[in-house]
């Protein structure tokens, strides 16, 4: 016999949200096919930044003087290209709505409540987890990605050191995409529910729709600067000459599109959980 | 202990589950029967708190299960066995359960050897037969040594030897003063399994007796007699109320009469029986039975 008997369930010791954290963490840590999304992406995009820096490597003697002495567009933009962020996006987006709709799509979310009937707390102990994973995913990326970039650049002195003038807002911006797409494809998850759905909204959401709004009137400007890409673009660009036809947003707005998308993501998938039968 | 009041369920225009009652006492099996979409899953999930009610009250130990922070340690529960993660290991998936409700490590090797999945431990879910799950599923309802226990059709792809154990499981975790309320569309695995019946039917109830009230709603079972002496055994079987059918000369079909008044008839008559065998109804066909006579049913329900 190793079932104790204890009808009345006497000692409940008190709920702590730091279980919740540990529990949200095995849950994360205990899927291989994760494992390997962390490795795999992380690889391709660091594969993806540290190839632009060895086209620009060889493509160098080609460019002119005035090109060459740009060392924002060589050591950081190389460090962390658009194609970079977009993967990183793909990846962090896809893989933060699975934590959430991995669990709707198997039935396990039901097991989950059952155990915890404070929904709230669980949603937001999965957050939490996935805001911390992802920033030390962005972080070990951007860091690699900038390494490698730098030391293929260093050839042609064209290496940027963390100190010159936007280095740490390029690194910056580019660690927190990571937490941030890992949230807004939480967020969508929260809403749809249903794993293939939600992978193909996050996507479109997150890569497509800001193509869709050109800066040319200012409407579609603010909607094009509202959406995590564009911000993301904002802060890592510093070209001078932007076309004067093109609103432009302004750094501080972006960083508050990062703050909004984060803050939004966490509320309506803590509202929308709590509320909906499972 | 939980108490159903009034409950009622509706999605869109379709009702589920219609102005339920019923209690369900600590120390008893309590087989939860009703056919095919008759709400038994939904009821069970508005114990859970995982549906909301449209109205009408549900209460585990006197307290709404939702507003429970934690739950393990007050309901066990195993609603589907698919409800898990195929990539995960049978270890990892409790070992996660546990640490949200602050239940020791050790319980998970504890509940793993319980169900007889430690060999499994770490394999993935997704390997697992249905029985392997229905088992895991039970272990998840065991990690908290909750006082009630609450299982979904628990026998669905267990072989006969895992179906007797959970028999005995049932009736162990009730000895101990557990609330056991376990469900099923087929009467004839309550009959060995539960000692009170909740019968549903399209949301509503039909009946909530002990199983031997239940079983003496006589005219729903048959009795199948074979016997060289049809003749002499027949008359008698029809004096105490019984209607007997006779199948053909050594045969006789009685509803009515329990098999063991039929038995004891025939030993005091010096009939020699070859057969006696209880015909299990299937619970659509006794529900059928149930539905048909509603009207007279009802009168005595002051529902």
């Amino acid at each position: 016999m190793t079932l104790t008997a204890v009808p009345a369930a006497a000692t409940e010791p008190s709920a702590r949200f730091r279980d919740l954290l540990h529990s949200e963490w095995i849950k994360l840590w205990s899927l291989r096919s994760i494992r390997w999304a962390f490795l795999l992406g992380g690889l391709a995009i660091i594969g993806i930044n540290a190839s632009a820096a060895m086209a620009d490597y060889n493509n160098w003697p080609h460019y002119s003087p005035a090109m060459q002495a740009d060392p924002w567009m060589w050591g950081l933009r190389d460090s962390f290209t658009n194609e970079g962020g977009m993967v990183l996006m793909l990846v962090a987006g896809s893989m933060g709505a699975i934590t959430l709709v991995g669990e709707y799509g198997t039935g396990l979310i039901r097991t989950t409540f059952g155990a915890v009937p404070d929904r709230r707390s669980v949603v937001l102990a999965k957050t939490a987890v996935v805001t911390v994973v992802f920033t030390g995913f962005g972080l070990a990326v951007v860091i690699a990605s900038y390494l490698a970039g730098n030391s293929i650049l260093a050839g042609r002195h064209a290496d940027a050191s963390l100190s010159s003038p936007g280095a740490v807002r390029v690194l910056a911006a580019s660690v927190l995409l990571s937490p941030l797409a890992a949230l807004a494809g939480l967020g969508l998850g929260a809403i749809i529910r249903h794993s293939a759905t939600t992978m193909v909204t996050t996507a479109f959401v997150l890569l497509l729709l800001p193509n869709l709004f050109t800066e040319r009137r200012w409407w579609s400007a603010a909607v094009n600067h509202a959406m995590l890409y564009s911000a993301w673009r904002r802060l890592v660009d510093s070209n001078p000459q932007y076309p004067a036809v093109l609103h432009r947003a302004s750094v501080g707005g972006s960083w508050t599109v990062f703050a909004v998308w984060s803050l939004l993501a966490v509320v309506v998938a803590v509202v929308l959980v709590d509320r909906r039968d499972v | 202990m939980i108490e159903v009041h009034e409950l009622t369920k509706r999605y869109g225009r379709t009702t589920a589950v219609n102005g339920l009652t019923f209690t369900v006492r600590p120390g008893h099996v309590t087989g939860f029967l009703g056919p095919n979409g008759a709400g038994k899953s939904t009821t069970l999930r508005m114990i859970l708190g995982l549906n909301a009610p449209t109205s009408g009250t549900v209460t585990v130990g006197g307290q709404v299960f939702r507003d429970r922070p934690r739950g393990l340690r007050q309901v066990g529960a195993l609603l589907d066995a698919h409800d898990v993660h195929g990539g995960r290991s049978a270890a990892a998936h409790l070992s996660a359960l546990a640490h949200s409700n602050r239940i020791p490590a050790a319980r998970v090797a504890r509940v793993l050897e319980e169900v007889g999945l430690t060999a499994a431990a770490r394999r993935r879910i997704g390997g697992f037969s249905l029985g392997m799950k229905q088992r895991l599923g039970i272990a998840t309802a065991l990690l908290g040594d909750p006082p009630v226990l609450l299982f979904d059709e628990p026998l669905n792809g267990l072989d006969p030897e895992g179906v007797l154990w959970v028999r005995g499981l049932f009736q162990r975790l009730a000895a101990e003063g557990r609330t056991v309320f376990v469900s099923s569309h087929l009467m004839s695995e309550m009959e060995n399994t539960a000692d009170h019946l909740v019968v549903i039917g399209r949301g509503e109830l039909i009946a909530d007796e002990s199983l031997a009230a239940f079983s003496a709603r006589g005219n729903r079972l048959s009795v199948t007699v074979r016997t060289p002496d049809a003749e002499r055994l027949a008359p008698l079987l029809t004096a105490e109320g019984a209607a007997v059918r006779h199948e053909d000369e050594r045969t006789l079909s009685v509803t009515g009469l329990p098999a063991d008044r039929i038995g004891e008839l025939a030993f005091q008559h010096r009939v020699l029986l070859q057969e006696l065998a209880t015909q299990a109804a299937s619970l659509e066909r006794a529900f059928m039975e149930l539905t048909a006579d509603r009207a007279e049913f009802l009168a005595g329900d002051p529902r």
